[in-house]
């Protein structure tokens, strides 16, 4: 690792503050994505934030028809949470299938998002069902939210504080697992709430998270895997890389859709 | 440097540490607590595993300060120093879990926490599963499953882990 300040701030006006102060500066969450591309020398933050000892930044509430999860709460709380299970089972079994039980005592959601990684779960669950992400600063909508490979639509003094998730009537997410890594070689998430429908895939595209405008359209009709049958998706703009090609993955997109769609 | 203070198998330690330290050099290296092991060193193979306030967590993936405040157990503080084995610790002798045993302290813990989680009653596919994230490049997962098995049941009754 390069040399960095160590900063535990215990509010977060505090951390944005810092965030402020020190331009090279990076918040740390559960430290599972941050700390492995700091170790690799890929990551050169001066400052460190450690939201560690931020307080009220965990839990999980049932609002009115939504689920609201603060931005430090653990994957395993998430895929653990009677709450969770009970309203929207699917929200829990997204952050289920990330690494393993340990890695999931400390990958956080808020992290999760902020860090937008191309293969990730949480993005594809965020934009699949509509989710709003909440911040010291204001709401942003999922539609709005992720900007492209490892970008988001966070200002570099915004801290993430809170998920907001719609429960959808009808949600599903089926992944296609990177045997050693467990990544989404790729992953689809779909929904239906009412008459908005959201197909949102991950790992697969080469700007991260993105939404199937072709599937959700055919799917206004009837909500079911019949109704995208023998439908694709180009390959362009697809990951390509040793463990797939951008053919392999436009593919799966189309089977990962249908099984999804076959679940919900 | 920053200071960091923690309990360590229930000892309160103190120390000045450079902010990069991860906490598994810090008991490695600062606290001789050479049991914690380093095998992949990018949170994929578990030899690592400690347990933060209860839970298993990859110490090579989190930096000492993180744990600041924190109640950390290692594999040895999972027995008394001069007392029997942990139940999970004698179920692994008594089955022989292990082949080279570099993995070993990151099973036992692993197994530790996978009773708090799951409980005494553990199949088969339950401890293939949980043990995901523990990787044993002997292969001698046949006998770890059987040992975790047998653990859990003995771990019954018994105090649990400091």
């Amino acid at each position: 690792m390069y040399e960095f300040k160590y900063h535990r701030p215990t509010t977060v006006r505090q951390a944005a503050n810092l965030l402020t102060k020190f331009s090279e500066a990076k918040l740390l969450a559960g430290g599972h994505s941050l700390i492995p591309v700091m170790k690799l020398r890929l990551a050169k933050p001066s400052d460190i934030v450690d939201l560690s000892q931020v307080e009220g930044l965990s839990g999980i509430e049932l609002k009115g028809r939504s689920i609201v999860i603060g931005a430090m709460t653990k994957h395993g709380e998430v895929a653990n949470s009677q709450v969770v299970k009970d309203a929207l089972p699917v929200l829990a079994e997204v952050p289920g299938s990330i690494g393993d039980p340990a890695v999931r005592h400390r990958g956080t959601i808020g992290g999760s998002l902020a860090n937008n990684d191309p293969n990730a779960d949480y993005p594809a669950a965020v934009l699949g069902l509509g989710a709003t992400i909440i911040t010291n600063k204001r709401r942003i909508a999922a539609d709005d939210f992720f900007k492209g490979m490892f970008e988001t639509a966070l200002a570099p003094d915004e801290i993430i504080t809170k998920v907001q998730f719609p429960i959808a009537k009808k949600a599903a997410y089926e992944k296609f697992k990177h045997p050693a890594s467990g990544f989404a070689l790729v992953g689809v998430f779909v929904s239906k709430r009412g008459s908005d429908i959201r197909v949102a895939v991950t790992g697969a595209g080469s700007n991260g998270v993105f939404r199937v405008a072709s599937f959700e359209e055919a799917l206004k009709k009837r909500f079911s895997p019949k109704s995208i049958e023998g439908m694709t998706i180009p390959a362009d703009g697809m990951n390509s890389d040793i463990h797939g090609s951008a053919e392999y993955r436009a593919h799966l997109v189309a089977v990962l859709a249908r099984r999804a769609l076959a679940k919900a | 440097m920053p200071a960091v203070s923690l309990t360590v198998n229930g000892k309160a330690v103190t120390a000045d540490v450079d902010p990069r330290t991860l906490l598994v050099q810090f008991l490695r290296e600062h606290l001789r607590l050479t049991g914690t092991h380093v095998g992949c060193d990018t949170s994929q193979c578990g030899a690592c595993l400690v347990h933060i306030n209860g839970v298993a967590v990859k110490s090579c993936t989190t930096l000492v300060l993180q744990a600041e405040g924190a109640n950390v157990l290692t594999i040895e503080g999972l027995a008394a120093p001069d007392g029997p084995l942990h139940p999970m610790q004698e179920a692994f002798r008594e089955n022989h879990g292990l082949q080279c045993g570099f993995c070993t302290p990151g099973m036992v813990m692993s197994a530790v926490d996978m009773v708090r989680r799951k409980g005494h009653d553990l199949d088969e596919h339950t401890i293939r599963q949980e043990l995901d994230g523990n990787l044993c490049r002997c292969t001698g997962y046949h006998n770890i499953v059987k040992a975790i098995a047998a653990g859990a049941k003995a771990m019954k009754g018994s105090s649990p882990a400091a």
